[in-house]
């Protein structure tokens, strides 16, 4: 965990110098704070003494300190400290401020770059909504914890020892009092925070399931109302959420000792002071009426000094309180460190080496003997002895059946993954050999889930060549038939794309991602699944283009339906992770069970072979 | 589907608060206003502190001053008159019996704090559970109308952000409210008895805390309200790109997101900033406001104190002279100041709490704005009932499962008359709009004979879903008649209507549970073997009996250990131990590989035989065999007829199936 917070720390970077400085005004403030009833007592005390007006700025002698000072001169002092305890509250608050929100933006984007870093497989290990949630909420935990850190943590206990410092000065044995009670209130506070602490972390497990509940059911309404399930679903929200409510009624109840413990040592110590200090001005007083006018001369305590112990205590108490809140709060937002911490450092799987290649010869590519497993601990190999030999600008086409390992064959060729035993070349060079990007630039993949950005067409097909022209774009629209449809809209190319794609039709979507990939002019054009909301009659039209207008592009095609792949150069059969045939649409239909399976269910089917 | 509604996250609509407290005093009226004694009482014992040292000091240095000197404080038998409160009254009392006096109202104030504390906290959790449990019972009667109308993610947030902001505002600022509210005024009061001038003083520092709290919380807020502006764009950026991060990795896309990601960052960063600077120098300001006030406050006692002639000012007993009064200047001052320093740490306490009460009846209104959503209505009285048959056909009424119904139609003279439930449907010239401006159906007109299969064929947007959704009364018709049996659909009672008819949507809804409780949801009360009988119809037997646990197999709600086409297949088998006379199936357009597929389709297949089916297709293959097939446009049947009737008019059908059209 240590390591964690360390990690996390270091992106503090450039605000180091206000997380540094911001201790420093809050050890000011609370000395200060700490002081000023001091000095207030010290200002009753000599007003007493007090005759006329004149006596203002006469300089007086106090027991508790070592100097003569007049009532103005005091009044300065105070007025100045509390001045400067304005100014050190403002400044640490504003570095705390610059510092904790700086520590966030950082990690934010330390984090946003880290998880760009991924390979496939880091990906695979979180969740997307897993790694949003560090990104958002567990960032802003952090935040909050670290501007605590900076601000409460030190001030707090700094607080609690200036005042039991303070208040032995003021105070002398009297101030023991508060030592004695420290215990008290300290010991009673661990157990209410570790019983209540206890239930709760049951209780939010028992709250977020509740809310997952909730969630399906209103996602899954149709299906609650179709059944006519409602009754029944009400009786089981309402038995989670009153079973839930006992136990968190059980946990608030503890919680509900911490103010009548906070009051009980507080009055206790007010008591005993005021009782012990009482007793002591009664011991050690006397009465000197010097001029005709009477002053009461307390030699251990005065009333003044009375009043300002009651002060300190109940400085020391509130701010063990505070501790104790602090420290709850820490310990919850330790699990937001650990869960950012668990991104930072998890290392990339996929590095880029070190003499790369930047060059890629020509599309052609080779499997010798791959096997692979997504995971070392797997049980068995998701691939087994891949072998497979593609000449640059072949169209080639896969098929098989969901889980035999299509996916996952593309998947190496653009180092997406890298393979376990075995090797993947493409240009006549291992993969593994090249710069990342020239790579992936190179062999350009239109994904089965696929993912269009918010922003208008042109700036989605811009990821393909980011300095694209229109007629560039309106080539690649071309090749992938989306044109027709893009010139149908109001807005053409500038037509705006919302987040998720969700204004255009997942025909249209991949038709576009198509395009993106296109644009990027590479050298192997892999399209797995990519055309399955296409009709029948375009996705014959754009694999003419992609034949015709590339025709020195390698083009791999994953497809389902047989009409896509017929007419390839090689077909690839693969069936669960072994490659079962390879052959032309002729040879298959011949040699291959499988092919010929799916060749018979699709012709019943209808469509148009 | 009619247009989301994304809600605005504005204020709360006016009289929330009064609306809210109503009903929480509703519920618990006398455990809410023996709290408030409670409160009054806890307030008071704390503020005794004050009056107490007050009168200890007064007390005090009349003993020294009438012995001459030292004394025994704790003499039980001496008694002092002492002035105390700015000269306002004459106490007859020493130390002990102060002592003893203060011990037993913090005694029974601290008795006071725990019963509310504790009291608080089980109104709190009670009302707390009943609001969810009201908005959630509310929620299920409302028409899928709001679903489809409102963002699922704002629904959700009532349960989770704004029940939360509720539950801060009645355990936290509530109390808060009325301790403040009482401790101001117990206060106020006080120190007015011990001296008008300094309470002045105290007035204007409160007044400076206020402008403070005015214009660096306005400040902070707007920088708050730009902040969380901010957070949802990085949010939705953050989201797409992790989303979409395969697709970045893919096009080497990470330096420009990155880049692009880093200029949002920065200024949320700005934001924020801000934001907490001003939240961050409200408190210190004020409490050093609190510090000066507290100087002043000394120095004007020392004015009272030395100037002659100037006289203390009480509401108690006017003008008082405390001119050059030890007795007086100490049991005043001491109490005074502490009084001051409790006055201004709660004034600056509530001024935090006034964020949490805003946020509180936002999310308040925005949870009364669902209880006020009308309630799906039912005015059918037309009754679904189980029948058996009799050997001369003739058929009673009987409350087994028969697997065999009829209508129960209870006519205003009181008879009551039966009609065999038989699975006829007709839509006859049918207009439809989820707005009243925008019609999406128009004068469709569909006969479905018992044991028939219709289809519906056409793009998205056609209305093929719309057709469904009028059937079982999802959503109600603008004009025509939809009749079942010969019976108008608005005259049977909705539930009953939807228990006629089975279904299977598109998007394969599952719930937490196991995969046993997840098929019997479509008949409660079914049997064991039903189940496995329903799961081995829709072909789902084997895969889950392959599981290790079987039908105990726990499943998350989104199925995602299953894979789609499992989750299909138990979504199906949940329609067949529903075992409704007629079915409609809305297919899945996702993309399963071609063997579950055809698992699917048979199980489908074996659903459809015996009842009449309506058919959303989305691939032609499982439309083939339909009575008839019913080609949408624009919410117009363009096309009707046979597979071959249709084939042979070589019109927008034959296209679909040349593959000339998309179809989704």
């Amino acid at each position: 965990m240590l390591d964690k917070i360390k990690l996390i720390l270091k992106s503090v970077r450039q605000y180091k110098k206000y997380a540094l400085i911001t201790p420093i005004f809050m050890v000011i403030e609370s000395l200060l704070e700490c002081v000023l009833p001091f000095a207030m007592s010290i200002f009753l005390d000599l007003c007493i003494k007090a005759v006329s007006f004149d006596d203002f700025m006469k300089l007086y002698d106090h027991p508790k300190l070592p100097f003569q000072i007049s009532l103005f001169a005091l009044i300065l002092v105070m007025v100045g400290m509390a001045v400067l305890s304005i100014a050190s509250g403002i400044l640490g608050g504003r570095y705390a401020a610059k510092a904790s929100v700086g520590l966030a933006t950082n990690l934010r984007s330390d984090l946003y770059k880290k998880i760009q870093s991924f390979s496939f497989a880091n990906i695979d290990k979180f969740s997307t909504s897993s790694l949003v949630t560090r990104m958002t909420t567990d960032i802003q935990n952090v935040q909050m914890a670290f501007q605590m850190s900076i601000r409460i943590v030190i001030r707090a206990p700094l607080m609690m020892i200036f005042s039991a410092v303070m208040a032995f000065v003021a105070g002398g044995q009297v101030a023991w009092i508060f030592i004695g009670l420290i215990p008290v209130l300290v010991i009673g506070l661990f157990f209410i925070i570790k019983y209540a602490m206890k239930i709760f972390l049951r209780v939010f497990k028992r709250y977020d399931a509740l809310n997952q509940s909730v969630q399906e059911n209103i996602s899954g309404i149709r299906v609650v109302k179709a059944y006519v399930r409602e009754d029944f679903e009400k009786e089981k929200f309402n038995n989670a959420s009153t079973s839930m409510m006992s136990d968190f009624v059980k946990a608030e109840k503890i919680v509900a000792l911490n103010t009548p413990l906070m009051n009980t040592t507080i009055h206790i110590s007010n008591i005993l002071v005021v009782g012990i200090a009482s007793f002591f001005i009664g011991k050690y007083s006397s009465i000197s009426k010097e001029g005709g006018v009477t002053t009461i001369i307390n030699d251990k305590l005065s009333i003044g000094q009375m009043s300002s112990l009651l002060t300190y205590g109940i400085q020391i108490l509130m701010n063990i309180m505070m501790i104790s809140m602090i420290m709850v709060m820490l310990t919850m937002s330790l699990e937001a460190v650990r869960r950012i911490g668990e991104v930072l450092q998890e290392e990339p799987t996929i590095k880029n080496p070190s003499n790369p290649l930047y060059d890629v010869n020509d599309g052609s590519i080779d499997f010798n003997d791959v096997n692979f497993r997504y995971k070392k601990d797997a049980q068995r190999d998701t691939l087994s002895h891949i072998d497979i030999h593609i000449k640059s600008g072949q169209f080639v086409g896969i098929l098989g059946s969901t889980g035999s390992g299509k996916t996952s064959v593309i998947n190496l060729i653009s180092r997406l993954y890298d393979v376990s035993s075995g090797q993947v070349l493409v240009g006549g060079k291992d993969v593994r050999a090249y710069d990342l990007k020239t790579l992936r630039d190179n062999v350009a993949v239109v994904l089965q889930k696929n993912v269009l950005f918010s922003g208008t067409i042109a700036e989605n097909l811009r990821w393909g060549k980011e300095d694209a022209t229109i007629e560039e774009m309106e080539k690649a629209c071309d090749i992938a038939q989306a044109s027709e449809f893009v010139h149908q809209l109001p807005q053409g190319l500038e037509t705006h794309i919302e987040q998720g794609g969700s204004n255009v039709s997942g025909g249209q979507k991949q038709r576009l991602c198509i395009a993106r990939a296109v644009l990027k002019s590479p050298k192997i054009l892999i399209l797995d699944d990519s055309t399955s909301a296409v009709d029948t009659k375009t996705d014959k039209l754009i694999r003419k283009h992609l034949r015709e207008d590339i025709p020195d592009t390698t083009k791999i095609v994953i497809a389902q339906r047989i009409s896509s792949i017929e007419d390839a150069d090689q077909i690839i059969i693969l069936d669960d992770g072994a490659i079962s045939a390879i052959g032309t649409h002729e040879q298959l239909l011949k040699t291959s069970p499988i092919y010929q399976e799916v060749y018979y269910t699709q012709n019943r089917v209808g469509g148009e072979q | 589907m009619p247009p989301v509604k994304i809600r605005e996250r504005g204020r709360a609509k006016k009289g929330t608060m009064k609306r809210l407290v109503k009903k929480l005093f509703q519920l618990y009226p006398g455990r809410l206003i023996f709290n408030a004694f409670c409160i009054a009482f806890n307030v008071f014992a704390n503020l005794c502190s004050s009056i107490f040292a007050g009168l200890i000091a007064g007390v005090l240095t009349k003993g020294v001053l009438e012995n001459g000197g030292a004394f025994n404080a704790f003499d039980i038998t001496r008694f002092y008159d002492a002035q105390v409160m700015g000269n306002s009254f004459t106490i007859h009392a020493n130390i002990p019996i102060l002592l003893i006096a203060m011990g037993t109202i913090y005694g029974v104030g601290v008795f006071a704090a725990w019963w509310w504390n504790r009291s608080m906290a089980i109104v709190t959790q009670n009302f707390l559970n009943q609001f969810r449990i009201t908005m959630y019972n509310h929620m299920e009667d409302l028409p899928i109308k709001y679903f489809d109308t409102h963002a699922h993610g704002d629904i959700m947030s009532l349960y989770t952000n704004d029940i939360d902001t509720i539950r801060q505002f009645v355990s936290q600022s509530l109390p808060e409210f009325l301790r403040t509210g009482l401790s101001v005024i117990f206060c106020v009061t006080l120190m007015l008895i011990n001296s008008i001038w300094m309470t002045l003083v105290v007035f204007l520092g409160t007044f400076a805390m206020f402008l403070n709290t005015k214009y660096i919380g306005g400040y902070s807020s707007r920088y708050f309200i730009k902040q969380q502006k901010q957070v949802g764009v990085v949010e939705g950026n953050i989201e797409e790109s992790i989303k979409g991060l395969k697709v970045i990795k893919v096009f080497s896309h990470e330096e420009k997101s990155s880049e692009d990601f880093d200029k949002l960052n920065d200024t949320l960063g700005e934001y924020s900033t801000q934001a907490n600077i001003a939240g961050n120098i409200t408190m210190p300001i004020n409490g050093n406001i609190g510090n000066f006030t507290y100087i002043l406050t000394a120095f004007m006692g020392f004015l009272i104190f030395i100037i002659p002639g100037f006289n203390n000012l009480t509401i108690a007993k006017g003008l008082v002279d405390m001119n050059l009064n030890i007795e007086a200047f100490n049991s005043t001052i001491v109490g005074f100041l502490m009084m001051n320093r409790m006055f201004t740490n709660n004034v600056s306490q509530f001024s935090q709490q006034i964020t949490f009460i805003v946020m509180g009846m936002a999310g308040a209104s925005r949870c009364f704005d669902l209880l006020e959503e009308k309630k799906e209505e039912d005015n059918g009285y037309v009754y679904l009932c189980n029948i058996k048959y009799k050997d001369d056909g003739t058929f009673y009424e009987t409350n087994d499962h028969t697997r065999y119904f009829a209508w129960k139609h209870k006519h205003h003279d009181g008879t009551i008359d039966y009609k065999e439930l038989k699975g006829d449907i007709l839509l006859d010239h049918v207009d439809f709009g989820y707005n009243p401006e925008k019609m999406v159906l128009h004068d469709v007109s569909i006969y479905a004979h018992p044991g028939q299969k219709i289809a519906f064929v056409g793009a998205t947007g056609a209305g093929k879903t719309t057709i469904t959704n009028l059937i079982n009364r999802f959503y109600d018709i603008a004009d025509g008649k939809i009749r079942y049996d010969g019976i108008n659909i608005n005259k049977i009672k909705k539930s009953d209507l939807r228990k006629s008819l089975g279904i299977v949507l598109q998007d394969t809804n599952l719930f937490t549970g196991t995969i046993m409780e997840n098929i019997r949801y479509g008949r409660l009360e079914a049997s064991d073997e039903e189940v496995y009988e329903a799961a081995k119809i829709a072909n789902a037997y084997d895969f889950i009996t392959r599981m290790p646990d079987g039908f105990n197999t726990h499943i998350s709600g989104d199925g995602s250990n299953l894979s789609q086409g499992q989750r299909q297949l138990i979504s199906i088998a949940r329609a067949a131990v529903a075992d409704a006379p007629v079915m409609i199936l809305d297919e899945a357009t996702s993309s399963i590989d071609t063997r579950t597929e055809k698992l699917v389709q048979d199980g489908m297949d074996k659903l459809m035989k015996g009842r009449t089916v309506f058919v959303i297709a989305h691939r032609l293959s499982t439309v083939q065999n339909s009575e008839a097939i019913m080609v949408l446009d624009h919410g117009k049947i363009i096309e009707r007829g046979s597979h071959d009737d249709l084939i042979k008019q070589r019109g927008t059908y034959y296209q679909l199936y040349t593959g000339a059209f998309e179809l989704e």
